[in-house]
């Protein structure tokens, strides 16, 4: 008998069919993938068997437990298994807990929920697990407080609290989403060995196949709230029998063709962006009266140049001083020291009247497009919204033809124009942001984890986009982002940042391959990679 | 934090500086001359001059206010025009009253207040919860005084429980002050207590949409263990923001209540004041007033520390 045994789980809320007859099973010991896209169900079928769904869902089917029927069960019953047979890891870290008690309060108070154990006991037992979690208590005492600690961290108490009654079976919904890659590495590598340890079951929610391949032994995959494939991970990544797990697994190693010879690159000799000793530093926090803090340097010292139509990756860890140097490019943070020249002028001492021509030549897109755009505007005045950085005033015929020609070049249809942010799906908001940034013709954009938060699928056809613009339009890029995949998709150049300088700088291909510094091999270690992962799947299967 | 609390006191001070300038500057350029208005409208010329001379109001803008402020810095707030009296005199005697009612109309809208919101949280979207927020969008509507003559309709003169009105004084003993005050304290808290239960009946239901709250409850607490342990706590602090401004208004907005009940409250003392054109007075009020929701916003933010560890000084 399996641990977990889910047969046609159904879910409906309100009008919406959430979930249509999902088989899943999950084994003492196993480590079982649930894959699927952005609302395909991957996080209802974890709710359903935790019973913390949304109020109005309704369910049918069944959700065996060791046996026990979960959907029979009364919700009494349900809390004595939650956190004590059953634990559970969320996607985001930095709200998962409670910001008003202190982690050891935290992690304690389901040990003396379940257990009655004494005060003393479970601050001794909360004090075990932080410390097989990561957190050893001399470091981290428990009077910490969550904001008191990095996501890394705060992802580590979490942890902590799902499995410091070593539950029988785990469910992890996207327990790395929100992390960078090394921590994301280091995360998995503690699920894995609790899971070794205790011969837990682990139910484990992802949108990314390289990382499932990694740690799975089965996978299911989920689509529109239906099973689509289902079987060994290696057998089912390798064979890729089922349309939509090759479609899949295709897109998440999709690497757009780009031309290998850019015209633009010859065109012009000077570099469009030259940095040149860049620094910020910012103050340190204020102690007392007269006290402060050592001041902080986000960026040091940082010299590169991109040339015209040249497509460069900034990658490095969380906190590493990859958005500040990004802020300064865009003059959106004045450097301390050092110089900016955006085509050939000097614009980092330039007033902000001065800089609307440089503006309107550099753009930017960010992660999420839906939180920059107005929700209140329909999608032509959005995207209209830089033409003001055009030096002449342009007729509203123009100012029409060009928001149509943007639309047109990053495949919105015209007839989209007059729909509100919220009308488009993910994917096309992310093309409205890019409809938005190359409006102006501009000859560089900034783009801050540009496809992070999409599914793999749209993120292929965004990434398409990319280089296609930079193929004929002979747009630069500096790409910001802690994905290597990205970076080999797209650029030409990488950029490795750590604790606020470049420490590597060369051609992609021979940074991914042979990364020379010590930040840039921990990244390519820790990146999840299909390829070598399913190898590594076989090597070990014979 | 004692560096937070010294910046909060000096900016504190600066604020009832300028508070003082405003008020003085305001009560100078309403139309009215109290010496005028004390005499009655037969009075001669020369009789109106000779009070104006006595009371000071002949001396230059800039000397009356310094004089005024000098004054106040030693517990001297003047003395009244129309009683003849020292003004701090007047204002102890009223705070008696005040400041007890302020209290206790407090009291009974927070202990009212949190439960409901509590109870109505706990059950959101059922007929529980919309027949409590409807009781309490009535108490929110209606108007005080009304309220306050139902309430002296029906337990002082239907059922003699409790004095009509008036007040005794402290002096004819605690429990004789307190009976006069507990209808006039219902009929100020009550209202207060409507709109706090909703705030925090809102507050709560934020709160309960929180990630951590499903952490919590991943964890194994029941609904109810949630609300109390996690929920609450986070949902303090637009509770005591709503307490703070509830506290300002009771003890000195409380004009209609004081005159239904023939109290001899702040907000009576005031409002004589100011048709007597007893300015003296109103700035000495004023000055009180304004030095009370200054402490009060900062134990009011002092408590959010307490609540809220982000917002504690990282020392």
């Amino acid at each position: 008998m399996n641990l977990l045994e889910i047969s046609k789980l159904s879910l409906r809320i309100g009008a919406f069919e959430a979930l249509k007859g999902v088989d899943l099973s999950v084994n003492v010991g196993e480590i079982r993938a649930l894959v699927g896209e952005s609302g395909s169900g991957k996080s209802m079928t974890a709710l359903s068997i935790m019973k913390l769904l949304p109020t109005g869902a309704r369910t049918e089917g069944q959700i065996r437990f060791d046996g026990k029927d979960l959907l029979a069960t009364s919700e009494a019953d349900m809390c004595r298994l939650r956190g004590n047979e059953i634990g559970m890891v969320f996607q985001e870290p930095m709200t998962a807990l409670n910001p008003v008690k202190t982690i050891g309060e935290q992690v304690a108070e389901g040990i003396r929920l379940h257990t009655g154990a004494t005060r003393a006991i479970a601050e001794e037992q909360t004090r075990a697990i932080l410390d097989r979690v990561g957190l050893p208590s001399a470091k981290f005492p428990l009077s910490r407080y969550p904001h008191e600690l990095s996501g890394g961290q705060r992802q580590r108490v979490v942890i902590a609290i799902a499995c410091a009654l070593k539950p029988r079976l785990l469910i992890a919904d996207e327990p790395t989403t929100a992390l960078d890659v090394v921590l994301q590495a280091q995360i998995l590598e503690l699920l894995q060995s609790l899971v070794d340890e205790e011969r837990m079951g682990l139910l484990l929610i992802s949108h990314d196949l390289a990382v499932v391949a990694d740690m799975a032994h089965s996978i299911t995959v989920l689509r529109h709230g239906e099973v689509m494939d289902n079987g060994e991970t290696a057998q089912i990544l390798t064979e890729q029998t089922h349309p939509y797990t090759r479609q899949l697994a295709r897109a998440s190693m999709h690497v757009p063709e780009r031309s290998p010879e850019h015209p633009h690159h010859a065109a012009n000799n000077g570099p469009l962006l030259a940095i040149r000793d860049l620094s910020r530093t910012y103050p340190g926090r204020r102690i007392g009266l007269f006290g402060r803090d050592p001041e902080f340097t986000a960026v040091d010292n940082v010299s590169f140049d991109i040339k015209p139509g040249q497509s460069t990756a900034l990658v490095g860890r969380s906190g590493c001083g990859k958005s500040t140097l990004a802020r300064m490019v865009l003059a959106l943070d004045r450097p301390t020291s050092g110089q900016i020249h955006f085509a050939g002028r000097r614009i980092d001492e330039l007033t902000q009247n001065d800089l609307r021509p440089v503006r309107q030549n550099m753009q930017v897109v960010f992660q999420d497009p839906y939180g920059s755009f107005n929700p209140r505007h329909k999608a032509e005045r959005l995207v209209s919204e830089p033409l003001f950085l055009i030096d002449r005033e342009l007729s509203a015929k123009e100012k029409r033809d060009r928001v149509d020609r943007a639309l047109e070049r990053v495949g919105i249809p015209r007839a989209d124009k007059d729909k509100y942010s919220h009308e488009f799906s993910g994917g096309q908001r992310q093309r409205l942001a890019i409809a938005r940034a190359i409006i102006t013709e501009p000859k560089l954009i900034v783009a801050d984890e540009p496809v992070s938060a999409l599914d793999v699928s749209i993120r292929a056809q965004i990434l398409d986009l990319f280089a296609d613009l930079n193929d004929r339009l002979g747009i630069a890029y500096l790409f910001i982002t802690h994905d290597l995949a990205v970076a080999r998709a797209i650029t030409d150049t990488v950029m490795v940042m750590s604790e606020g300088k470049i420490v590597e700088h060369g051609k992609t291909d021979e940074i991914l391959l042979h990364p020379r510094s010590e930040a840039g091999r921990a990244l390519v270690k820790a990146s999840p990679d299909l390829h070598k992962a399913l190898a590594r799947r076989i090597g070990e299967q014979g | 934090m004692l560096n937070y609390i010294s910046k909060r006191v000096l900016i504190g001070i600066l604020t009832l500086l300028a508070a003082s300038i405003v008020v003085f500057i305001m009560l100078e350029i309403v139309p009215g001359d109290p010496a005028r208005l004390m005499l009655g409208m037969n009075a001669t010329e020369d009789a109106v001059q000779a009070l104006q001379q006595q009371m000071g109001l002949d001396q230059p803008l800039l000397t009356r206010y310094f004089s005024w402020i000098g004054g106040l810095l030693v517990g001297d707030f003047g003395k009244s025009y129309t009683y003849s009296v020292p003004v701090l005199n007047l204002i102890t005697e009223r705070i008696a009253v005040s400041l007890p009612l302020a209290l206790i109309s407090l009291f009974l809208s927070t202990i009212i207040a949190i439960p409901v919101g509590l109870f109505s949280a706990a059950r959101r979207g059922t007929l529980a919860d919309s027949g409590t927020m409807g009781i309490a969008q009535i108490g929110v509507a209606i108007p005080n005084f009304w309220f306050a003559l139902l309430l002296v309709y029906v337990f002082a003169v239907t059922l003699r429980l409790v004095p009509a009105g008036g007040f005794p004084g402290w002096n004819a003993g605690l429990w004789a002050g307190f009976k006069s005050l507990i209808l006039p304290s219902i009929a100020l808290g009550l209202p207060q207590a409507a709109i706090l239960a909703r705030v925090t009946r809102s507050a709560l239901l934020d709160v309960l949409g929180e990630d951590y709250i499903r952490t919590a409850r991943a964890k194994g607490l029941s609904r109810r263990k949630v609300l109390y342990r996690h929920a609450l706590r986070n949902a303090l602090i637009p509770i005591l923001t709503i307490l703070g401004l509830q506290f300002a208004f009771l003890l000195a907005g409380t004009i209609i209540i004081e005159n239904v009940f023939y109290l001899p409250g702040l907000g009576r003392l005031v409002f004589q004041a100011i048709t007597q054109r007893d300015l003296i007075v109103v700035e000495g009020v004023v000055m009180l007033l304004v030095a009370t929701v200054i402490l009060v916003n900062l134990l009011v933010d002092l408590s959010y520390a307490l609540v809220d560890p982000r917002l504690r000084g990282r020392s």
